[in-house]
């Protein structure tokens, strides 16, 4: 009961908080000087005429890495916390074999047919995040969907360990390189602009952010395809 | 419909965005289930990335995309704050590793204790 009220009493301190913080709040009518400067610049500086990838690649383009990062580590954290000795998969696959029943017909094409799109559109939301709504970490995700969507329709489909590990720490280690490429022959760490900005609005230009982007996507789409087989494992063995 | 119409639309987000705070930290204290503490996190979460998309907005501002419709010589009277965005960008990403370890721990606990109830987890009690 004590513990109750004091929930109950720590919720209405926070509701108090956000009270004040939202009876204070006045919609502002112009940008930051920050905002500002990135909308001005960013344009002829990056090339990019989406600004939020201008400020994601580039100008934050660090925080991007770390992000990546940080996916990387919870990736290889749920690989870590979710493995099993092979023994014991061994006997969980042989008992999996019994229990699945094989997909019908109708889900079997639909997911034929509709895989390739799904990952396609993948590939197009990452290669146009400069241009339009969308990039890297958009693109993978719709990946990764794509993934989820083969788990599902075709539970006993198997992803190649190998060729996910491999495709995720190029594509880790390509970004890594085209960022010191950027110290090299440009402004410093992460700066697109060491190739031709190209003409402005095409698919190929904005310097390195479509090949950045890529990296992200591919990365990205294959940890969170990886994350997803983990727990389909657990899943199929635990049944 | 009127009454809504009196405020202007971020402090509408922002709002929405406070309540889901408070929605998932009351599930995170009081539920006992560790899928809906889970839960209680992923909602604080996502109301944490609308109290950020909301601050960046700008009175009758579109996407920070120039375009035919917003061209680069208005785009600073045009846009929202592109800052913020890319923040939640980042946030949503992290979240959902986050979480993603957090159901990982919940499943070797469910593989452990065969319950996810938190009540039946005697040994992390004091």
């Amino acid at each position: 009961m004590i513990k109750r009220m004091f929930i109950f009493i720590m919720l209405a301190l926070m509701a108090f908080i956000f009270f004040n913080l939202a009876s204070n709040y006045t919609e502002s009518d112009s940008l930051s000087k920050l905002g500002q400067y990135y909308v001005e610049k960013g344009p002829q500086e990056i090339g990019a005429p989406n600004l939020v990838t201008a400020v994601v690649v580039t100008y934050r383009g660090l925080d991007t890495l770390g992000e990546v990062t940080v996916l990387f580590i919870s990736a290889a954290g749920v690989g870590l916390l979710l493995r099993r000795s092979r023994r014991k998969q061994d006997e969980q696959t042989k008992k999996s074999d019994i229990t699945h029943k094989a997909a019908s017909e109708i889900v079997e094409t639909a997911t034929e047919l509709l895989l390739p799109m799904i990952i396609l559109f993948g590939i197009y939301v990452f290669m146009n995040g400069h241009l339009s709504p969308g990039g890297g970490f958009q693109g993978g995700a719709i990946i990764a969907s794509g993934t989820m969507f083969l788990l599902l329709a075709l539970p006993e489909s198997h992803l190649s360990r190998l060729m996910i590990a491999v495709t995720e720490s190029l594509s880790g280690f390509s970004y890594v390189v085209v960022g010191v490429l950027g110290v090299i022959w440009a402004g410093g760490f992460l700066d697109n602009r060491f190739m031709e900005l190209g003409t402005y609005g095409d698919l190929f230009s904005a310097g390195a952010i479509p090949l950045i982007y890529t990296f992200v996507g591919l990365k990205v789409g294959f940890e969170l395809s990886a994350v997803l087989d983990r727990f389909r494992q657990e899943e199929s063995g635990s049944a | 419909m009127n009454i809504l119409a009196d405020f202007p639309i971020s402090l509408i987000v922002l709002c929405s965005g406070f309540g889901l705070i408070l929605l998932g930290l009351w599930g995170m204290l009081t539920q006992r289930h560790l899928i809906r503490i889970i839960i209680g996190f992923s909602l604080m979460d996502t109301g944490i990335h609308m109290v950020m998309v909301s601050i960046g907005y700008v009175t009758g501002g579109t996407a920070p995309i120039i375009n035919d419709a917003v061209p680069m010589s208005e785009a600073v009277n045009m846009v929202v704050d592109p800052v913020p965005s890319a923040l939640v960008l980042t946030a949503i990403v992290i979240g959902l590793g986050v979480t993603a370890v957090m159901l990982s721990f919940a499943v070797r606990i469910h593989r452990a204790h065969k319950t996810l109830m938190i009540d039946k987890l005697t040994e992390s009690k004091w």
